[in-house]
C-alpha cells in the first residue's frame, strides 16, 4: 500500500515549515536515510530522510511552498510493484493535530494591537529611582507612542534584531555574546545576518560557560564596553545568577555611584513548548526581587524593539526577558530609529471600564483573547500590558483599579511570590477600599512544568482560566 | 620556584631575590610601599578592635610582597581586579588611604560614601574596579577587563589577583578557557598564602595550582611572594609576555597572612612555628630592610620613612573616625544610575 510521508516537525516549537526544495524527483528510487527534501523551519534548513525504501511516487507538495503544516502528507512512497495509479485520493490536510502545541509561529496573520487606548500623559520627575525604591506611587515617563504612525510588519524575531542593530551601528562600544550568536546566528536566529554586518569583534560566539561569560561581560562593561550577553533560554542564565545580581546589579550602589554596569541580558525566558520543567520556567520574579536591576517583558513586536533599544542605552544593568513563542509573531512596529519605549511604563493595550487585566509577555496576547470573549458575554475588560517588571508601572495598574473596581493578575510563571503576587501587594496597600471583589491571579500551576501534552497545557495558564478569573471577580461566574 | 611550560620558553628561576641589584632608591620606594600597607592593616586591625570598624574585614600583613612587586611594574593603562582582601591593592595602586580608612569606619568621606566597606571600594581614576565579596568573581570580573583592553585597543593589561581558595571556583576555569581562546591580555595572580579561610591548600586543591592553565595553553609560573624583587621580576617578565599579545599568563606567588582570615578568625588550623617560621625568617619587609642597612642606608634615614608612614596612616584614621557617617538619604541613592525621565 502506498505510504504518505508527511510534513515533520523539525523542532519543539514548529508547527509549519515551507518545502525549500526536492532532492528526489517522481519516479526515483529511495533508500531509507536517503536525504529527499530541504525543509526550512523557524529556526534553519533542514535536510528530511526517508525512513523507508520504495519509489518516490508523487510529490504532492512542491518545491517552493511556503508555510506547510507539520504532517501534511508531502509525497507517497510506493512499494515493489506498485504504480502511481494505486495511489487514492490523499487528503492534503494535516493527518492530525498535534495536541497543544501554539497556534501562532511565523504565521502570515498581523498581530494586531490598538493606539486607540488612551494612554496616561506621564510625567518627568526628579529622582524617580529613589521615589520609586521609597514606594512612591509616581506616573510613568511620558511618552507618545500614538506620535510613530509609521510602522512596518515584522516578526518579534526580526524586531530584536533590528534594535541591536540599529544601536550597534549607533555606538561602536556595543557588543553581543552568546553562545551561537555569530556563527550559527543566533539558536533562535535572533541574531541572524549580525556577524555579517559587525565582525567577530562585536558578535562574538562563547563556549558553554555562562557563568564565565556573563561575569566577563560585567567586567567588560565596567571597564567601558556595553556587552549584550544573549543567554540561549534564561534557564541556562541561571548558571550566571551571581553574577547578574552581586556583580551587575550591586556594583554602582557599593560603589557609592562612581562606577556602574552598562549590560544587557537577554534570551528567551518562560515555558517553550514540551521542553520539560528544566527549559521551561520563568525568571521575571527572580530579578525583579533585586535593587539595582531593570527587568524588562515585551510582548508585541514594537515592544520587543522599543524596549530593547532602551536595554542598550540604559546606563544600569537590564534583565531582558524574551518568549520562544512569540517570535515568529508578526506585528506592526515603528519605523522610526528613535521610537525607544521609558523603561518603568506600561501600556493600556485595550481600555474596559468592568475589570482590570494585568499581563506581561506572552500572556499579554491571551489577555487579549480573553478580552474578546468576554466583550460576547458583555464584559468590558481593560488589558494592561506591563513592558517593564521593574521598576513597576505602579500608577497605570492603580489608576486602572480606582477606574474598574476589579482587578486579574496574568503571568506564566507560578503564583507564589510572583508578579501577580506583588500586584495583589499593591492593590492591597493602596487600592483596598476601590476594590469590589477580591484580586484574582491567573499563573502557572504550582508544578515543576510537566513534558506531557496534555498535562502542560493543564500546567499552564490558558486564555479560558483568564476569562474565568474575569467574570469571577465580576461575579459573573 | 616553578614553572608550567606552554607558549612561553622555559627559564628556571632562583629562589629567591633576582632582580639585578636594585638601587637604594627602588629598595626605598618598595620598602615605603610594603611599610604603608602593614601599618595601615595594623591601624585598621586596632579600629576594628575598638569596634570602630565593622563586619569582616580581611587584613593582609605578611602578603605585602606580592602587590607591592607587580604593582611596581604595572603601566598606567593596565586595570587591576581583586577579591576581598583588598586594602593593599587600593594602596598600591595609589588610592589615598584617607578614603580606603573612611570606608572602613562606614563615613560618607570613603571610596564608596561609606555604602560598601572593606570588601567593595572602586576607583576609576586609579583603574582599580574592586574588591569583590564572592569568592572567585574577580577572575571573571578581570577577564572582562582585559576583554575590554583588547577591544579598545589601549594596550592595557588586567591584572586578577584571587586567593588559592577561588582556584578551584568553576568560573577561574571558565575564564582560563576563554581568555587562552580568545588572547586576551590577563594576568591571573593566585596569591597563595596556603589556607582558604581554615582549608589548608593540600586539604583543598588536586595538583599545582599554577599549572592549571595548562590544558588551556596558558603559561603558568610559581614564585616566592615573600621577596618583593622575585615578585618584581616575574610580573615584569609576564607582564610583557602578556602585553605582547601572547594571551593570558598565571603567577602564582606564595605568600603568608599573618593574622586569621578575617578579624574573627583565630587561625587555630595553623601552628603558632608555622607562623612564627615566616613572621621571623621570611618577612618581606625585614628582608628589604636588612637589603637597604646592608647597602649602606642609615638606619636614620629608615626612620625617617618609617615615621612618615605612621603619620600617614595615623592621619587616615584619624580622618576615618572625625569624618561624619553618611546623610540618611544616601540610603536611596547610587541604586540606579539616574536617566532624565
Amino acid at each position: 500500500m502506498p505510504t504518505n510521508i508527511l510534513m515533520p516537525a523539525l523542532s519543539p516549537t514548529m508547527t509549519e515549515g515551507n518545502l525549500a526544495k526536492w532532492l528526489k524527483s517522481e519516479g526515483d528510487t529511495v533508500e531509507a536515510g536517503d536525504v529527499i527534501a530541504e525543509i526550512e523551519t523557524d529556526k534553519a534548513t533542514m535536510e528530511v530522510e526517508a525512513v523507508d525504501e520504495g519509489v518516490l511516487g508523487k510529490i504532492l507538495i512542491s518545491e517552493g511552498t511556503q508555510a506547510v503544516a507539520v504532517n501534511t502528507p508531502i509525497a507517497v512512497l510506493l512499494e515493489d510493484g506498485e504504480t502511481a495509479n494505486d495511489i487514492g485520493e490523499v487528503d492534503a490536510a494535516p493527518a492530525a493535530d498535534i495536541p497543544c502545541v501554539p497556534e501562532v509561529q511565523d504565521s502570515d496573520s498581523v498581530t494586531q494591537t490598538s493606539n486607540d487606548a488612551e494612554q496616561h500623559a506621564g510625567a518627568t520627575i526628579e529622582n524617580r529611582d529613589i521615589l520609586y525604591a521609597q514606594g512612591v506611587i509616581i506616573e510613568p515617563p511620558p511618552f507618545d507612542e500614538a506620535s510613530f504612525t509609521d510602522t512596518e510588519e515584522v516578526t518579534v524575531r526580526v524586531a530584536l534584531r533590528d534594535a541591536m542593530a540599529e544601536e550597534m551601528r549607533r555606538d561602536g562600544d556595543v557588543y553581543l555574546m552568546g553562545e551561537e550568536v555569530a556563527e550559527y546566528n543566533g539558536a533562535y536566529k535572533v541574531s541572524e545576518g549580525l556577524l555579517d554586518e559587525f565582525g567577530a569583534k562585536r558578535v562574538i560566539d562563547t563556549p558553554i560557560t555562562e557563568h564565565g561569560f556573563a561575569g566577563l561581560a560585567v567586567g567588560s562593561a565596567m571597564n567601558g564596553l556595553k556587552p549584550i550577553v544573549e543567554f540561549m533560554t534564561w534557564n541556562f542564565g541561571m548558571q550566571a545568577i551571581d553574577h547578574i545580581i552581586n556583580s551587575a546589579g550591586k556594583t554602582l550602589y557599593m560603589a557609592g555611584g562612581q562606577l556602574g554596569c552598562p549590560i544587557v541580558f537577554r534570551g528567551p525566558n518562560g515555558a517553550a513548548s514540551r521542553v520539560g520543567a528544566q527549559h521551561s520556567q520563568c525568571y521575571a520574579s527572580w530579578y525583579a526581587h533585586v535593587p539595582g536591576l531593570h527587568v524588562l517583558a515585551p510582548w508585541s513586536a514594537a515592544d520587543a524593539k522599543g524596549l530593547m533599544k532602551a536595554a542598550i542605552r540604559d546606563p544600569n544593568p537590564v534583565v531582558f526577558l524574551e518568549n520562544e513563542m512569540l517570535y515568529g509573531e508578526k506585528f506592526d512596529v515603528p519605523t522610526d530609529e528613535d521610537f525607544v519605549i521609558p523603561i518603568g511604563r506600561a501600556k493600556i493595550e485595550r481600555s474596559g471600564a468592568d475589570v482590570t487585566i494585568v499581563a506581561y509577555s506572552i500572556m499579554v496576547g491571551k489577555a487579549l483573547e480573553a478580552a474578546k470573549a468576554l466583550e460576547a458575554e458583555g464584559i468590558d475588560a481593560e488589558v494592561i500590558n506591563l513592558r517593564t517588571i521593574r521598576p513597576l508601572d505602579r500608577f497605570t495598574i492603580l489608576e486602572s483599579v480606582k477606574k474598574t473596581n476589579r482587578i486579574v493578575s496574568v503571568e506564566e510563571s507560578w503564583p507564589f511570590s510572583g508578579i501577580g503576587a506583588e500586584i495583589a501587594a499593591l492593590i492591597g496597600e493602596h487600592a483596598f477600599d476601590y476594590l469590589d471583589a477580591p484580586l484574582a491571579r491567573v499563573c502557572a500551576k504550582d508544578v515543576p512544568l510537566p513534558y506531557a501534552a496534555n498535562l502542560e497545557a493543564l500546567a499552564l495558564p490558558q486564555t479560558e482560566h483568564i476569562v474565568n478569573a474575569a467574570k469571577k471577580v465580576c461575579y459573573a461566574d | 620556584m616553578a614553572k608550567s611550560k606552554t607558549k612561553k620558553p622555559a627559564k628556571s628561576k632562583a629562589a629567591s631575590n633576582s632582580a639585578s641589584n636594585p638601587s637604594i632608591d627602588e629598595m626605598k620606594e618598595l620598602y615605603r610601599e610594603m611599610l604603608l600597607i602593614r601599618r595601615f592593616e595594623e591601624k585598621a586591625g586596632q579600629l576594628y578592635g575598638m569596634g570602630l570598624i565593622g563586619g569582616f574585614c580581611h587584613l593582609y600583613i605578611g602578603q605585602e610582597a606580592v602587590v607591592t612587586g607587580i604593582n611596581s611594574v604595572q603601566q598606567k593603562q593596565d586595570t587591576v581586579v581583586t577579591s576581598y582582601r583588598d586594602h593593599a591593592h587600593m594602596l598600591a595602586c595609589g588610592m589615598d588611604p584617607k578614603g580606603i580608612m573612611a570606608e572602613l569606619t562606614g563615613r560618607v568621606t570613603g571610596y564608596s560614601r561609606g555604602k560598601g566597606g572593606s570588601m567593595h571600594m572602586f576607583s576609576k581614576e586609579e583603574n582599580f574596579f574592586g574588591g569583590h565579596g564572592i569568592v572567585g568573581a574577580s577572575s571573571s570580573i578581570g577577564t572582562g577587563l582585559g576583554f575590554a583592553h583588547k577591544y579598545k585597543k589601549d594596550n592595557g593589561v588586567a591584572i586578577a589577583y584571587g586567593g588559592d581558595g577561588a582556584s578551584n571556583q568553576g568560573q577561574v576555569a571558565e575564564c582560563y578557557n576563554m581568555a587562552a581562546l580568545w588572547d586576551l591580555p590577563i594576568l591571573y595572580v593566585i596569591e597563595n598564602n596556603q589556607y582558604g579561610m581554615g582549608t589548608s591548600v593540600s586539604r583543598s586543591s588536586a595538583g599545582s595550582l599554577y599549572k592549571r592553565g595548562e590544558g588551556y595553553g596558558i603559561p603558568g609560573e610559581q614564585v616566592d611572594g615573600m621577596d618583593v624583587f622575585t615578585v618584581q621580576a616575574a610580573a615584569r617578565q609576564a607582564l610583557d609576555y602578556v602585553r605582547s599579545g601572547n594571551g593570558p599568563y598565571i603567577l602564582e606567588v606564595m605568600t603568608y597572612r599573618y593574622r586569621g582570615h578575617s578579624m574573627s578568625d583565630p587561625a587555630k588550623y595553623r601552628s603558632k612555628d608555622e607562623v612564627n617560621t615566616f613572621k621571623n625568617d621570611r618577612d618581606p619587609i625585614a628582608m628589604i630592610k636588612g637589603m637597604m642597612v646592608d647597602g649602606g642606608m642609615a638606619e636614620d634615614d629608615i626612620k625617617v620613612i618609617d615615621k612618615e608612614i605612621k603619620e600617614i596612616v595615623a592621619e587616615a584614621a584619624t580622618f576615618a573616625q572625625e569624618s561624619p557617617e553618611p546623610d540618611a538619604h544616601e540610603l536611596w541613592t547610587d541604586v540606579l544610575v539616574e536617566v532624565d525621565a
